[in-house]
């Protein structure tokens, strides 16, 4: 291959390998550890041209570490790549890529001061004026917009990745696979932070790469769409496949295989035994970043002892409503009281301390601090309080006892407690961020995505515990946009959409109906049942604004 | 579909504080220009001060009473200060502030000129010179910090660059074989730096101050050994020439700064223009400040991340020895222990100052070029202001900058951070 050109010439382009033989893809005896941890033994996998092979595993299982020796990112202690029956070393990404791999990574590969469209030209730029190397930034932009169009998943090609949410982000990370043109495309979870639509957006865009011969891995924690898309699926347990299972299998028979034992995809709760409210806002307005009105006069109670769900499509109001309780985004008018004391104007620390738990939306930038140790991590917003120190020292000891009984008890897998948080799985970075904010005693517990990234096993203890906070008499609330985990979690389910409350529904409403609510349809208040008589059932003006809603982000 | 909502929803940011930089911009001219117009002004006599346009007392000048300048400046000052700080013009933020620093400059000078003489081509002139190697030294900075290596070794380059320039130059009987030795002189320095750097992942910090001690030190051996016995073989370097361009050298005040200059100027006002376009609009510049912000996302994109901070480094070199040609080949003809006399710190200040892009390095190191020329002027007029207060100013200045007093200087985020795979 002629790539193998002058060591200092990192200027030219990377040959992408355009061959019309469809690739197979092997992976013989992979083992990677880290330390004393094992991450990879011995896998082996075969993914065949033209099929989507799912990959499942619990968290810390090894499913990105093994991805990432297949990009190249990482090199196996043991172990070949096998590519159309040649073996192949990948010292680099730009081996891989030359081979025709592309990857979507679970924590994105995007660089946070530049535009989308820079962050999708980097690597495989359009110039002219030959070794000048010009960019032609027009022609940029509109393969972006093109590309996206194409597939049906919008972005902004002006705007900075770092002002963007996760979802969007994570939507420039699939286009930027999608303009490189590859055999084998990677996707590391890919579908955890997109709303409902979007992932059967990618469905289908995966079905129709299948379709053109090209192969695809394919990792989730959600099993229904491991069972709509896979042609094939592999578990692996502590860095060993376990055993291959077909799509028809069911859900409960792969949650299972993965955890290795029975998984109760249900959660079992009592009727709540609502108190006080504990949380009470009324009329709040708040705008978004660009000054666009995103919380539009909302009136909300969380009672002690009770779990207010909210459903909504990602995008209509949740964050900033959630970001307004908590003192990090301005509030516009209307109030938020925490028994009865007004939060507003309080700092974000004070509100932690008044007793309010917290699980930010996203976690890797806003939940844990990558670089420090696990056992750091689960006491950081307690640091300079008892027991773990004061304003002056850090009692270490405690710390880590501290860690040692939350990582047990939460089971966050990690090599030991003192392993900085950024090596961890994904799905342990989120179980290190719950188990801090659970572990403290709390009036109010905010959560948003709790489980995002989780995998089943884990998700069902979370939710326990989540329970289990509710019935010690805290008032919960949860923000999803997965409507199971609402339903399954919540007492009381307020419908968000566009910024505003449509309704509060009980959670043995059919899904259809709030299916219903949260596109902005309430014309069918029939099938919608009111919790209580006198819960506020909002008609709002949704009729006249469901007609000129949407298409705003598809820009 | 057309009842769903896709709308974009951005990341989490507190509320916009009141303390905006523009406000506390504000309040800093503010506080200038209260001091310019009650203090200078009080200070001045009101005698008549001269600005003259040639390089000597003779001739056209503009001329304004003292006392009248140094208020009505530093009214001015404040009037800028005032609309920063009212929130008004914020397009405009990037201008008022140069204005305001820039009366405030002419109310001091003002108060020191009154009852004697400026001559502005000399001041213009000597602003430039100083500055040019500050100039070349910072773009140097921008090079390998833009990529994420951070260089603090500018002023061992210098120094090697003009050991180099001078020796090779009296040796060839060239000064263009002196400028490319010069060149050569700060890539050794360079070359160090990357390899331990990038390759043996040592501080790049501490290898800088090494590096720099290093060169101060075989310089020094290697001209007390060779070039002091026998100077006119080793240290008698040719002289740049001073080239003036016809009809634009006519041009009053600016055009014998800059049309009648040498060549190393030019090729600096070149460089300043050729590394904002490349950093900004090539695939080399997009590629270079990824790997600076992020390399493991250069990395999976498929850029080689050393070998870009490798080529990044190196060029640096090329341009931090040039730099160093100036002080033997431009500036002086010789070279002598030491001679560059912290020159790279201060480069090194204007690249954090002008906060890491090739237009603010210029315009910091043109300022403190300046600040160092003045304060020749005011010793050399016999001014009270002691003129260690403007050798201090690159320094203040940078504290001012790092302190995010004028706004955040944003170092690349991989700044200094050594790319380790897996
Ligand atoms: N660079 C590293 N250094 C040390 N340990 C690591 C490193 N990278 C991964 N690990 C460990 O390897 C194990 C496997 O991690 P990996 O990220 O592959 O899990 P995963 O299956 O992708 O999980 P998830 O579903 O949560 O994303 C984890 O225990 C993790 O802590
Ligand atoms: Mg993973």
């Amino acid at each position: 291959m002629a790539e193998r050109r002058l060591a200092l010439d990192p200027l030219h382009q990377v040959q992408h390998r355009s061959r019309e033989i469809p690739l197979k893809l092997e992976l013989r005896g992979i083992t990677k550890r880290f330390g004393d941890l094992v991450a990879n033994d011995h896998i082996d996998i075969t993914v065949e041209p033209g099929e989507v092979h799912a990959l499942l595993g619990e968290n810390g299982a090894g499913k990105s570490t093994l991805m990432n020796q297949l990009y190249g990112l990482l090199q196996p202690d043991e172990g070949q790549i096998v590519v159309n029956d040649e073996p192949k070393v990948f010292r680099s990404p730009r081996d891989a890529i030359a081979s025709g791999i592309g990857m979507v990574h679970q924590h994105f590969m995007l660089v946070p001061v530049f535009t989308v469209a820079e962050n999708i030209a980097l690597g495989a730029e359009n110039v002219r004026g030959g070794p000048l190397g010009w960019l032609d930034r027009r022609r940029a932009r509109r393969e972006v917009i093109e590309t996206s169009k194409r597939f049906g998943l919008p972005v902004d090609p002006d705007a900075l990745i770092e002002d963007l949410p996760v979802g969007a982000q994570q939507r420039v990370e699939i286009v930027k696979a999608l303009t490189r043109d590859v055999d084998l495309l990677i996707l590391d979870e890919p579908t955890a932070v997109l709303t409902p639509q979007e992932t059967d957006e990618l469905l289908a865009v995966m079905r129709s790469l299948t379709e053109m011969g090209k192969s695809i891995v394919f990792i989730t924690h959600k099993l229904k769409e491991v069972k709509k898309i896979a042609d094939r699926i592999t578990v692996i347990r502590r860095g060993q496949v376990v055993g291959t299972a077909s799509p028809d299998t069911s859900e409960d028979e792969l949650a299972a295989l993965m955890v290795g034992r029975a998984v109760s995809l249900e959660v079992d709760k009592t009727p709540a035994e609502p108190g006080r409210a504990v949380l009470q806002v009324k009329g709040l307005i708040v705008d978004d970043d660009r000054g666009i009105r995103a919380v539009d006069g909302v009136d909300l109670e969380v009672r002690a002892g009770e779990v207010l769900g909210i459903a909504g499509v990602q995008g209509n109001g949740q964050t900033e409503l959630v970001e307004a309780v908590m003192g990090l985004r301005e509030v516009r008018a209307g109030t938020v009281e925490l028994d009865s004391e007004n939060l507003a104007g309080l700092s974000t620390k004070r509100i932690l301390r008044s007793g309010v738990g917290y699980v930010p939306e996203d976690r890797s930038h806003d939940g844990v601090v990558k670089e420090f140790s696990v056992a750091e991590n689960l006491i950081l917003d307690m640091y300079d309080s008892t027991p773990f120190g004061n304003a002056i020292r850090l009692d270490t000891s405690r710390i880590a006892s501290n860690a040692k009984e939350r990582v047990a008890q939460f089971d966050i897998r990690c090599q030991s407690a003192d392993t900085a948080v950024g090596t961890l799985s994904g799905g342990n970075q989120q179980k290190v961020v719950i188990a801090r904010e659970m572990s403290r005693p709390l009036k109010l517990f905010i959560a948003s995505q709790p489980t995002r990234g989780v995998d089943v096993g884990s998700i069902e203890f979370i939710h326990g515990q989540i329970v289990h906070e509710r019935d010690q008499g805290t008032a919960v609330l949860v923000v999803s946009s997965e409507l199971d985990e609402v339903v399954n979690l919540a007492d009381r389910i307020a419908v968000m959409y566009r910024g505003r409350i449509l309704a509060i529904v009980s959670p043995d409403t059919p899904r259809e109906a709030i299916g219903l609510l949260m596109a902005g349809v309430t014309s069918e208040p029939a099938a919608v049942a009111p919790v209580e008589e006198d819960a506020p059932v909002e008609e709002a003006a949704a009729e006249e604004e469901a007609g000129g809603a949407g298409e705003e982000g598809t820009k | 579909m057309s009842t769903t909502t896709v709308q974009e929803l951005t990341a989490v940011t507190a509320p916009e504080p009141f303390w905006t930089r523009q406000r506390r911009l504000g309040v800093a001219l503010t506080l200038l220009g209260v001091l310019a117009a009650a203090v200078f002004g009080a200070l001045a006599p009101g005698e008549t001060a001269r600005f003259t346009l040639s390089d000597n007392a003779e001739g056209a000048a503009i001329s304004i009473n003292g006392q009248l300048g140094a208020v009505l400046f530093g009214l001015l000052t404040l009037a800028a200060g005032g609309v920063l700080l009212a929130g008004l013009a914020k397009r405009w933020s990037t201008l008022l502030l140069g204005l305001g620093v820039l009366t405030f400059v002419l109310s001091f000078l003002c108060w020191q000129v009154a009852g004697q003489f400026m001559p502005l081509v000399d001041i213009l002139s000597g602003t430039v010179q100083l500055a040019l190697p500050l100039i070349l030294g910072a773009l140097a900075g921008v090079l390998g910090e833009r990529s994420g290596v951070v260089n603090v070794a500018i002023e061992g380059q210098f120094l090697m660059g003009a050991f180099a320039g001078a020796l090779v130059g009296t040796m060839a009987g060239s000064v263009w074989a002196g400028l490319i030795s010069a060149a050569v002189g700060g890539v050794i320095i360079a070359a160090i730096l990357a390899v331990l750097s990038i390759r043996y992942l040592v501080d790049q910090t501490v290898v800088g101050i090494v590096l720099n001690l290093f060169a101060l030190g075989i310089t020094g051996f290697l001209y007390e050994r060779l070039m002091q016995p026998d100077a006119e073989h080793y240290n008698a370097p040719p002289q740049m020439p001073t080239w003036k361009v016809p009809g634009l050298s006519d041009i009053p005040v600016l055009g014998p700064v800059l049309f009648n200059a040498t060549g190393l100027l030019w090729l600096a006002l070149a460089l300043v223009l050729i590394i904002h376009f490349g950093l900004n609009r090539t695939r080399w510049g997009l590629r270079t400040r990824a790997v600076g912000e992020h390399p493991t996302a250069a990395d999976t994109v498929g850029i080689r991340v050393r070998g870009l901070r490798y080529l990044n480094v190196l060029l640096g070199g090329i341009v931090a020895g040039l730099g160093g040609a100036y002080f033997t080949l431009v500036a002086t003809g010789s070279f002598t222990k030491n001679m560059t006399a912290g020159a790279g710190f201060i480069a090194l200040a204007a690249l954090i100052f002008g906060r890491y892009s090739p237009f603010g390095a210029f315009a910091a190191a043109l300022f403190f070029g300046f600040a160092q020329k003045l304060a020749f002027y005011l010793s050399a007029i016999n001014s009270p202001v002691p003129s260690q207060f403007l050798s201090m100013l690159p320094y203040l200045a940078t504290i001012v900058a790092v302190a995010g007093l004028v706004g955040r200087v944003r170092a690349p985020a991989a700044d200094g951070i050594p790319y380790v795979k897996g």
